[in-house]
């Protein structure tokens, strides 16, 4: 029998093993393209030129330039701060709510999470109905309220919120079933205890239920921020024939790299977006993690 | 010595008569594929040598998918392109000119209709269609009747009328439109190519290197289009959700008048439980120009085909260019002969339905794109800044002509 000390040893070895499979294909899948387009950026790197002249950071002085980029960043940094929230909170009072839900419980989970299966396609449709200045539903509920009827994915003032409807709404089962599951995960006996206290239901929110509920808050950020600053298949298929628009209101920068690339084909601009968009990322992700992340030992 | 050279003979008689294989793309079009299957087996009886393979991918993706077959040198050795695409492709030398023994260019322009010339690059025709498009104004002749129009319009004023009689709601909620304004249907093409040129100017110049509707002929343009919506209340764009809005509430039955291609004339076919007709484009009363945008698409040589290849190329593009094939292109696909013979044919221009495409031929002009979705975008967000922003005209034809030209220089740098 070996030593306890060799055994361990052995069981890291083996964890290092399998741990390598998948991280060579994260190295090839993942960041060989990021250093990739990281060089292609410093490019004239149009697919369709024989040549691709090295242009140092021409595309980045350029992009500096560019107002459409302008507007994708800004539009972009909306997005994120109208949806997550929207999303963290939404999500979590559903799951207050459904957690005491007893009778058919299984039925109410089921409907709240079939947004999020949807195929994104087939819910931009139904969204451009809903939201039709003329027999969308939600104008004509607008009129039996006596409101004024709005333009909604018509308007450059109003389509960038109604296309975030579209995804908190898509988002949202996602995030009740997160916050299920952090719930679930906060001992009885806390509550309990408080309750002999006497402290009431809000307190009790207050003091135990959101703290122990911050890991999953802050993976609903950071995820949640990061697919906001990805946000591509929404946005291109609420408005198909001018993505984007009306008039670049809802473009996202993500949409804009693809149009770069694969509309007009120039890759080494689009690389460098894509540069520009890693480090936006990175930096908010890591703000979040070092601000969001305290430790609530039990 | 007889011996070998019977041998020698005989190796190269085998060798021309093993079979070439050709591969031929275009984009997925049901209609499209089917007619050009049945097409491929006639010419493969024709020429029992040669073999074609046909490969076809989703519209969306078909550029991405032919650019990206350039650099990798693999792909087509004849492809199908939209002509709006050909300086790029002509640029990059992915196609080669078509030889000018077998397409001599003084019978080429003699065969095809004028437009044809945009796709001359550098003295050379590089690639030629089987079939064009050009625009006309559909019309639901129940609604027509229904509202009291007695005679369908032949002028822009009186397009006006019609469609102000058959419209009905107020803005912005219409429950029927007189006309299905549409910036990003086929609209914007009709505005630069075709009202721009009804006002007395000229939308591009110096060979489709500087715009040239910066103008007063292009702020009256756009003037005029877009009071269509803001003056006269015609209707609103995106009136039905989706990519074809104009073209589906039209057919559904909801729209008096959209201007569209030839190509939408088999969808609405299919889909409208109505009477409708097609009407050739309007002119003005005091100037009576007439003008009309035509589009086409093209079939090349890549530069994949080399010897037997090319060869076997150059017929297959002469039986798709051919009269016989462009008339059946007409039957199947319902697509308008390149052929200026076929569109001066009398039953063809007394067509009900393509009568009014086939009359615009003569006069109809094309855009010289180096960048389609960018150049449409430029106008696209110049005729929303007035339709939905309340910009005026003559700034947002400004900001479209600034768009553009940054778009072009970019390419003719």
């Amino acid at each position: 029998m070996p030593a306890p000390g060799s055994l361990k040893r052995h069981q890291t070895r083996t964890a290092y093993t399998f741990l390598l499979v998948p991280l060579v294909f994260f190295l090839i899948v993942r960041f060989v393209p990021t250093l990739m387009s990281l060089r292609m950026s410093l490019f004239d790197w149009n697919i369709l030129k024989e040549q691709q002249p090295f242009i140092g950071l021409d595309n980045y002085r350029e992009l500096a330039n560019d107002a459409k980029f302008v507007t994708a960043l800004k539009n972009t940094a909306l997005y994120t701060v109208i949806g997550v929230p929207a999303q963290i909170i939404l999500g979590l009072a559903v799951a207050l709510m459904l957690s005491r839900v007893t009778a058919l419980r299984g039925l109410y989970r089921a409907l709240y999470f079939a947004p999020y299966v949807t195929p994104i396609v087939a819910a931009a449709w139904v969204w451009q109905w809903l939201f039709s200045p003329q027999f969308g539903p939600v104008n004509t509920a607008l009129v039996w309220l006596h409101l004024q009827p709005q333009s909604f994915l018509t308007s450059p003032s109003q389509a960038l919120a109604t296309t975030a409807g579209l995804v908190v709404w898509q988002n949202l089962g996602f995030q009740i079933v997160l916050f299920l599951a952090g719930l679930a995960a906060i001992p009885r006996t806390f509550y309990e205890a408080a309750e002999i206290d006497g402290a009431s239901g809000t307190q009790s929110f207050w003091s135990i239920t959101l703290p122990l509920l911050n890991p999953t808050i802050v993976f609903s950020v950071v995820t949640g921020t990061i697919s906001y600053l990805q946000l591509f298949t929404q946005v291109v298929n609420l408005n198909f024939t001018d993505q984007g628009g009306p008039l670049g209101s809802t473009m996202t920068v993500a949409l804009y790299i693809y149009q770069m690339a694969f509309g007009r084909f120039q890759m080494g601009y689009a690389s460098a977006i894509t540069v520009v968009l890693f480090v936006i990322i990175l930096i908010i992700t890591v703000i979040q993690l070092k601000f969001l992340t305290r430790r609530h030992d039990l | 010595m007889n011996k070998l050279l019977t041998l020698a003979l005989a190796l190269s008689l085998s060798a021309s008569a093993a079979p070439v294989t050709l591969t031929y793309w275009q984009y997925d079009f049901a209609s499209k594929v089917s007619t050009m299957n049945d097409l491929i087996k006639k010419f493969e009886a024709q020429n029992p040598d040669i073999k074609i393979k046909q490969e076809t991918f989703p519209y969306d993706a078909y550029n991405q998918k032919v650019a990206s077959s350039v650099p990798a040198g693999q792909g087509p050795d004849v492809v199908n392109l939209f002509y709006g695409w050909l300086p790029q492709y002509i640029d990059s030398g992915y196609l080669q000119p078509l030889p000018e023994k077998d397409f001599p260019t003084r019978t080429v322009e003699s065969t095809f209709v004028p437009m044809i010339k945009t796709s001359k690059m550098n003295g050379k025709y590089y690639a030629l269609p089987t079939s064009v498009r050009t625009l006309a104004v559909f019309y639901n002749k129940d609604l027509f009747k229904a509202s009291g129009v007695l005679t369908p319009p032949r002028t822009w004023e009186d397009f006006i009328a019609a469609g102000r009689k058959i419209v009905k709601g107020a803005p912005p909620r219409y429950t029927q439109l007189g006309f299905g304004i549409q910036p990003d249907g086929q609209d914007y093409h009709m505005l630069r190519e075709v009202l721009v040129r009804q006002y007395g100017g000229t939308p591009y110049a110096d060979g489709g290197k500087k715009v040239n509707y910066d103008s007063p002929a292009g702020i009256k343009a756009m003037t005029f289009y877009t009071e269509l919506m803001t003056k006269y209340k015609l209707g609103t764009p995106n009136f039905f959700p989706g990519n074809n809005s104009y073209r589906d509430a039209f057919i559904a039955g909801k729209v008096g008048m959209i201007i569209d291609g030839s190509f939408a004339a088999t969808t609405i076919e299919k889909g409208a439980k109505f009477n409708w007709g097609v009407l050739p484009l309007p002119t003005f009363k005091d100037n009576n120009v007439r003008g009309n945008f035509g589009s086409y698409w093209v079939n090349g040589i890549t530069k994949n085909a080399k010897g037997d290849k090319l060869a076997a190329s150059v017929k297959f593009i002469k039986f798709l260019t051919s009269e016989e094939t462009q008339r059946t292109w007409l039957r199947s696909v319902g697509e308008i002969p390149a052929s200026k013979k076929l569109s001066n044919d009398p039953t063809l221009r007394k067509d009900p339905v393509y009568g009014p495409f086939v009359y615009a031929l003569p006069f109809a002009s094309s855009t010289l794109f180096v960048d389609e979705a960018g150049q449409r975008k430029a106008w696209v967000d110049a005729i929303n800044t007035v339709l939905l922003q309340g910009g005026s005209p003559a700034s947002a034809v400004k900001k479209a002509a600034e768009d553009e030209q940054k778009i072009l220089d970019g390419y003719y740098k």
